[in-house]
């Protein structure tokens, strides 16, 4: 436990919690991206720069960037950017699903008992990365290809608009 | 509390804010981002458990979690398609609305 | 008072805090946020007297503090603070005429809706400028280069309602990454062979001996040493960014941007930043003067770099009807100038050069945004003219301005930095022809601005907005004559007579030589002078009965010349007919391929599949499909039942989901299965 985790955890749930509050679009979004900020740096703080790096360039740099470009193509005007507030029911029952996932997963962590932990963090090199992942997980790393390619194409099909001759069809 | 038991009550806690965020908004772009939030707790998770807890071979904490990313940056580009989608079927984001599976 | 070189990095932090000050007000908190961005430039002026105390102490001394920024692996990426008279000196200048610029703005952007962001905007300009100045590792620096771009593409487009602004941001933006790749590919190859970019780092630095002989000792393609070859590709960056030929076109169109804007970042501070850049490296640019057998020595293209667009600012200069265009032209043709210094092997000239052209530009900047804030926004001077007797004390501190461009004998800063120059040139072995280009400049400089001076100043008004300006409030007119002041004054710390700065800048004790050491080219320079400022009273300082439509005197003498330095030799034509069409050719060509090629490839793909559908679909409709209608049915009922839990409620779902989570986990937790 130290002062550096407890700010991370500050920055991280604080921010996220006040996008789950914000009326305003563009602010939750601003808010989650300060929110994956702070993750990347609490896996700064673990040992894991690498991940840190990775999190800061998919997350921080490239998710915002499409969710923003999500806000900006599916708005029309300014006052479309204030969401509407969630309706009371609703709320009120994720509210009481959100505290229930996190009540019984804090009664988890304390009722098993711990292995001591280590004391530094596993020498992880970029090499040794690289060489793990060209090796041992290779497979994998083809298969995440293949899907990524699998979902560009998707993405594609799915936002690209419909023919003409098919919207006369339907 | 050991470090291991506060990394797992924040990535707990992280967890819940996105569930409630994906839960009680209604724009379907805030519930995509509170289910990224959700993986991002989970990728807490690996790296808490890489880092504090003994077992695993060295890196097997960190590749789960560069491949976890890569698929969340993947399901983000196809979520955020089908948000287009949706925009251009019924003109607002309102996932509540969206409740047929025809056009 | 003192300051460290452990401590520099307080220097651009304080306007970076600034700039997030600036970056949380709303709208409304506009005295807050110039407060806070006028504040931190103060502060950091104060900071940088203290590091120009501490750097003067030891003038030979490159101290530095470094440290480890991050570890990847085994890679240790390490950046630091340097902390030597080059660096205290510019950080002084910056930070002066940075609060100045900030205190004009107040006046200037008065009415401007967005004057927090504008701020905002100025401090993380002023942040990256002076993280730039105080880097040691080349690292860093180029961090702080593309931020300084990044705000100059935002300060240029600030009124990105204005078609043009917009279109100049991003010409200015792209332009100078031309040059920033040709810098990024240097620092690569740099870090590839030497393992480092620090600049100074106790004698394992790139800048050092050991590097320095390594680097020049090895030979790559065509002869080149490898010293040559990286300083011409950093040299790139500093072609980009100080607007030098070919990749000048970038600059004018910047003076799109609000007047102060234009003139701290794109005369006094950002441009400079080139030369800067040039002289940091210094050592690596000269590791090749002592091989004889390389094809050219990385410096002798400077040199020719900064002749050719010294010459070629001050002519298109003479045929521009706008003042701030003019003044970009002479900014062009005065980077040219210090860029030619460097090459001929004085970078303490062209530093004070730089100084030197800061103060005045800035001034001579300023003075035209309060004509052009005067005149509501008229900056042509064909429709401007007159403005002397209602604004005297702009049209006074202007006229200083002009005379120190000029380089009136004696009096003005812009004399003594020139002749440095012109001397440093004379005394260049290997080619005669920066001189002659350095001294044609000089007849071109004092002409144009001849030319200006009289166009807005004397004569009538011309258009009855000229006939109504009238001299602005305190807040603008103070810092133009503190600029003006510094302009005349500043001059002597490095007249020959008393070489102070050329003696603490470099480290070397200069004896202070005689003003006589090359009287013939002093006096030649002085009568070019006179030539420039006769020649340009005799055509345009007594025409009378001018209006807004008159033909310009020269162009009616030579209206071919004329017209082709009017629409600037033609740079934009031609890049939008090479570069442009090139680009519009391959994209052509792309579309072409990618139509014809592999559309018809895949519609015969797709003719393949539709007549295997087509077969299929006979053997499913007579065989297949009377069984799966029997079984579909059955389905159908089921399907109707579950239907109900199936409202299509995404959040419903998804909140099923975690309540049955909860509910096994509990399972689980009470149950004692671990």
């Amino acid at each position: 436990m130290t002062f550096t985790f407890l700010i991370l955890a500050v920055i991280i749930l604080g921010s996220a919690l006040a996008a789950a509050l914000r009326p305003n679009l563009i602010h939750c979004a601003l808010l989650l991206v300060v929110s994956w900020l702070g993750v990347a740096g609490f896996y700064l703080w673990a040992g894991a720069e690498f991940v840190a790096f990775a999190q800061v360039l998919v997350y921080v740099g490239a998710l915002s960037m499409v969710v923003l470009f999500a806000v900006l193509l599916t708005r029309q005007s300014r006052a479309e950017l204030r969401v509407d507030a969630p309706e009371t029911r609703r709320a009120v029952w994720a509210v009481i699903a959100g505290v229930a996932v996190s009540g019984v997963i804090g009664a988890a962590v304390f009722a098993t008992k711990w292995d001591p932990a280590p004391v530094t963090a596993p020498e992880v090199t970029v090499r040794g990365l690289g060489l793990e992942l060209m090796g041992a997980h290779a497979a994998a790393l083809l298969l995440l290809g293949v899907l990524l390619t699998a979902a560009l194409l998707g993405a594609v099909v799915l936002a690209a608009p419909d023919r003409p001759e098919k919207e006369e069809k339907s | 509390m050991s470090p291991l038991q506060g990394c797992l009550l924040l990535s707990a806690a992280l967890f819940s804010v996105g569930l409630v965020i994906a839960l009680a908004r209604s724009n379907a772009i805030l519930v995509l981002l509170g289910i990224e939030l959700m993986l991002n707790a989970a990728n807490l998770n690996f790296i808490a458990f890489w880092r504090f807890h003994s077992g695993a071979a060295p890196a097997t904490g960190v590749i789960f979690v560069l491949f976890a990313i890569a698929v969340a940056a993947a399901e983000a580009a196809v979520g955020l398609a089908l948000v287009i989608a949706l925009y251009r079927h019924q003109k607002n984001l309102r996932l509540q609305e969206a409740t047929r599976l025809r056009g | 008072m003192q300051l460290s070189a452990t401590h520099l990095w307080m220097i651009p932090a304080l306007p970076l805090l600034a700039a997030a000050i600036g970056s949380l007000t709303p709208r409304g908190g506009r005295k807050l946020a110039a407060g806070a961005a006028i504040a931190a430039m103060i502060g950091a002026f104060v900071l940088s007297c203290g590091a120009l105390v501490t750097a003067l102490a030891q003038p030979a001394v490159h101290a530095s503090a470094n440290f480890t920024w991050f570890a990847l692996g085994n890679e240790v990426v390490r950046v630091g603070w340097l902390l030597d008279p080059l660096t205290a000196f510019m950080a002084v200048m910056v930070t002066f005429v940075g609060t100045l610029i900030f205190i004009f703005s107040l006046g200037y952007m008065k009415e401007d809706r967005n004057f927090t962001r504008f701020f905002c905007f100025l401090s993380l300009f002023a942040a990256a400028m002076l993280g730039l100045l105080v880097a040691n590792s080349l690292l860093l620096l180029f961090v702080c280069w593309e931020l300084v771009g990044l705000a100059s593409y935002l300060l240029i487009g600030f009124w990105f309602h204005k078609p043009a602004a917009a279109a100049a941001a991003k010409k200015a933006f792209l332009t100078t990454r031309i040059g920033d790749l040709g810098l990024l590919l240097g620092l690569l190859w740099l870090y590839h062979v030497r393992g480092s970019l620090l600049c100074y780092d106790g004698g394992a630095g790139v800048l050092e001996q050991g590097s320095l002989t390594a680097l020049a000792g090895t030979t790559v393609a065509g002869g080149f040493a490898l010293s040559t070859a990286i300083g011409l590709l950093i040299f790139c960056g500093a072609i980009g960014k100080s607007g030098q030929f070919p990749l000048h076109v970038w600059l004018p169109d910047a003076m799109e941007g609000p007047t102060p804007v234009s003139a701290l970042i794109h005369a006094a501070t950002m441009v400079a930043a080139g030369v800067f850049l040039v002289a940091r490296v210094y050592p690596l640019m000269l590791a090749d003067q002592a091989l004889a057998s390389v094809p050219v020595h990385a410096l002798t293209v400077v040199a020719g770099i900064g002749a050719i667009t010294a010459l070629l600012g001050a002519a298109i200069a003479v045929a521009q009807n706008d003042i701030k265009r003019v003044l970009a032209f002479s900014t062009v043709s005065q980077l040219g100038y210090m860029m030619l210094a460097l090459g001929v092997g004085s970078w303490v000239a062209a530093i004070f050069h730089l100084l030197m052209h800061a103060f005045f530009k800035a001034l001579l900047f300023l003075g035209a945004g309060s004509v052009i804030h005067a005149a509501h926004h008229e900056q042509d001077v064909r429709r401007l003219g007159g403005l002397g007797r209602r604004m005297k004390a702009t049209f006074a501190t202007f006229a200083v301005g002009t005379m120190a461009l000029a380089g009136v004998p004696f009096l003005f800063s812009g004399f003594w930095s020139k002749e440095a120059v012109l001397h440093a040139a004379h005394a260049w072995p290997v080619s005669s022809l920066p001189l002659l280009v350095g001294l044609a400049a000089v007849v071109l400089t004092a002409f144009y601005m001849t030319r200006l001076i009289t166009g807005i100043f004397l004569g009538a008004p011309r258009t009855d907005a000229a006939a109504e300006a009238h001299e602005n409030s305190a807040v603008m007119t103070g810092p133009l004559l503190i600029l003006a002041a510094c302009a005349i004054g500043l001059g002597f710390i490095g007249t020959p007579a008393w070489p102070w700065l050329q003696s603490n800048l470099g480290g070397i004790v200069v004896e202070p030589e005689s003003i006589w050491e090359a009287p013939g080219l002093m006096l030649l320079s002085i009568g070019l002078v006179v030539t420039g400022l006769g020649a340009g009273w005799a055509v345009y300082g007594r025409r009378r009965n001018v209006n807004a439509s008159s033909v310009d005197p020269l162009a009616q003498a030579a209206p071919g010349l004329f017209a082709v330095l009017a629409a600037r030799l033609g740079f934009d034509e031609f890049y939008a007919a090479t570069f442009g069409r090139l680009n519009t050719w391959v994209a052509a060509l792309a579309d072409g391929l990618d139509r014809r090629v592999w559309d018809s490839l895949v519609s015969l793909l797709a003719r393949a599949g539709e007549f295997s559908g087509v077969l299929n679909r006979e053997a499913d409709e007579d065989i297949l499909n009377r069984g799966f209608d029997r079984t579909s049915a059955t389905v159908r009922g089921v399907g109707q039942t579950y239907s109900r839990a199936q409202a299509g409620e995404t959040h419903g779902y998804l909140r099923t989901v975690a309540l049955a989570f909860v509910v096994f986990a509990l399972v689980l937790l009470l149950g004692g299965v671990r």
